[in-house]
């Protein structure tokens, strides 16, 4: 386990990210509001790759020059458009591929990996303890597993892969404390959108998450994924949990590096501290057109739907992939509805088809996509004008699946399978 | 560095990255990405932007994507100043890396309407209208950001240390 900063006084006081900024940046100790200079751990690239070779050639940097600081550090994955319905896409994946080649990235996942932030965590690319950056703003995905995952820009990541480094400023870090147990049919996800609809998506401008408390124990690795996935829309940097036995197991089932979890110490300085009771949440709809303008689903009446969405690096693992055929076992999605399901990798969609979970949601009438970001991010099964889509993914931004007059509500994967059953917005718990 | 003195162009809160660069034009070369800046909320934008103008806006500027081109494109107009009350923190790193400056100081976006004088004074880190005298303090940038940013972003910085590191090494 980490070493514990001691002050001279001998108390010790740093929060998780400030104590994986201060290793990175070589510093005893590091204070929020500080600028330090990191050395990165891991860095992820999506499509965003091709735009590296004309930012070099616009910054007059020639290629010859420039090189990856370390190929076992850099990821490429091709995920956004996946597989490319139009000529210009295809070719956006052409130059991504011939442009990795080039560059002799090791580790690189073309359209059949799946979502770069599940295949990332699956694969073994993430641990505790790191600092990991990507060109996509749900990196903060990686604090699921005790990583400090942030998003950053195609030209600071041009900068990344050829110094291995990267400025930051210390963030304050908020402490999220989810006492009590989450009833029946309330995932994560019902807590982020309950935190977002409480306290606004700015709640954590600038500031770094941490998770804790009995909730975040018993919760699932799926459920911390999709949690850390949404720190983000809170405004987050980062969204950190520990790393207990749960994730030490995860990731040492995946990888054979080593790697040191960091706890936070025991006074560590919270700018603030919210204690939420879990056992109070309820199932939870972000209605249109932000993320925190969130109502129960209970409250959210006669509101008709024509599709349903169970996709994105936000939900569709395992966990959910279960409960939504837990709940339409031997049942069948409501006829006016279109009920799309993509599981976010590979590996998940065959564990699904093993366990029988694909073919008990292919006879409710659901329609089973590829893993990629097609479904989230209006590539794939877009919305037509006035059209209602219930979504468990991350973002309802007015156009972003599609028509701008379409209206996208998000749940968590439950009262999304529940939705689609009842053909209208409602609390699972009226259906299991 | 002297006082920075520029025009304000003046905008609300929450101005997202889809308001400053809709998505329908995106894919577009950056001449006629150009042409489209601010469309859905100041479509005259692109039309009466001069050199040297200075954003100046409310809340959570440059909120949503973490798409470059938001950025990019304000800096291809002759933008290098935003000031604002607060900045989305994608935004606010992307500025840096191209080289706009970030001037960030809650209230300040009140004190300014569309078209007045605005004096930013990098050294003191204070904020003027001169108009009304009104003053706003703020954080100048320093250290290895202001490095970055005063040679102009974060690439001409690599161009200087490829160039460095490909000369011939002596053994």
């Amino acid at each position: 386990m980490g070493c514990k900063i001691r002050t001279p006084e001998g108390r010790t006081l740093m929060t998780i990210v400030e104590k994986i900024l201060a290793r990175a940046s070589g510093q005893k100790k590091v204070s929020p509001g500080e600028y330090v200079t990191a050395r990165i751990d891991m860095a992820l690239m999506n499509e965003m790759i091709r735009l590296i070779q004309p930012v070099l050639s616009k910054a007059g940097i020639r290629q010859e020059t420039f090189r990856l600081w370390d190929p076992e550090r850099l990821v490429v994955g091709i995920d956004h458009r996946v597989p490319p319905t139009e000529v210009p896409f295809a070719d956006h994946q052409k130059r991504s591929r011939e442009f990795a080649k080039k560059l002799g990235i090791k580790y690189f996942y073309d359209v059949a990996g799946g979502v770069a932030h599940q295949f990332m965590v699956e694969k073994g690319h993430v641990r505790p303890g790191e600092l990991i950056v990507g060109t996509d703003s749900h990196t903060t995905t990686y604090g699921a597993l005790n990583a400090a995952g942030t998003g950053i820009g195609a030209s600071e990541m041009t900068y990344v892969i050829h110094m291995g480094e990267l400025w930051f400023m210390v963030p304050e870090t908020l402490l999220f404390e989810i006492n009590g147990t989450l009833p029946d049919l309330v995932y994560s996800k019902d807590i982020v959108l309950y935190i977002a609809g409480k306290y606004t998506t700015e709640v954590a401008q600038y500031k770094a998450i941490e998770w804790k408390g009995p909730v975040i124990d018993a919760m699932s690795i799926d459920g911390r994924l999709a949690m850390g996935n949404m720190s983000v829309e809170l405004g987050a940097k980062f969204g950190l949990f520990r790393a207990d036995k749960k994730v030490i197991d995860y990731v040492k089932a995946r990888t054979n590096k080593p790697f040191t979890p960091v706890e936070p110490d025991p006074d560590a300085q919270y700018a603030q501290t919210y204690r939420i009771d879990g056992s109070h949440i309820e199932p939870q709809v972000a209605l249109p057109h932000s993320v925190g303008n969130v109502k129960k689903a209970s409250e959210v009446k006669s509101i008709r739907i024509d599709q349903a969405v169970i996709a994105s690096c936000t939900n569709g693992r395992m966990e959910d992939l279960e409960i939504a055929a837990k709940i339409l076992k031997g049942k069948k999605v409501h006829p006016d509805v279109r009920f799309y399901v993509a599981p976010p990798s590979w590996e998940v969609y065959k564990e699904a088809m093993d366990k029988g979970v694909l073919s008990t949601l292919l006879d409710s009438g659901a329609m089973i996509g590829n893993a990629s970001c097609g479904f989230c991010t209006g590539y794939q099964g877009v919305l037509s004008k006035g059209e209602r889509c219930i979504a468990a993914t991350p973002r309802n931004f007015k156009g972003r699946m599609g028509s701008p007059e379409a209206e996208i509500y998000l749940a968590s994967a439950a009262t999304v399978a529940a939705s689609a059953l009842k053909g209208e917005i409602c609390d699972p718990r009226e259906v299991l | 560095m002297a006082t920075i003195k520029g025009r304000a162009r003046k905008f609300g809160d929450n101005v997202n990255t889809d308001a400053i660069t809709p998505s329908d034009v995106l894919h577009l070369p950056t001449e006629e990405l150009k042409k489209h800046t601010f469309r859905p909320i100041f479509p005259d934008f692109p039309n009466t932007v001069r050199e040297g103008d200075i954003i100046v806006a409310g809340t959570n500027f440059g909120c949503g994507s973490s798409r470059e081109g938001a950025t990019a494109v304000l800096k291809e107009l002759g933008i290098r100043y935003i000031v604002c009350d607060s900045m989305a923190r994608i935004y606010l790193r992307n500025c840096v890396a191209l080289g706009l400056y970030p001037v960030i100081s809650k209230g300040v976006g009140h004190l300014f309407n569309e078209g007045d004088d605005i004096e930013i004074d990098l050294d003191r880190g204070e904020v003027n209208n001169p108009k009304t005298g009104k003053k706003a303090p703020f954080k100048p940038i320093s250290g290895k950001l202001k490095e970055v940013l005063d040679g102009g972003g974060i690439l001409p910085f690599l161009k200087k240390i490829t160039e460095e590191t490909s000369k011939p090494k002596q053994a």
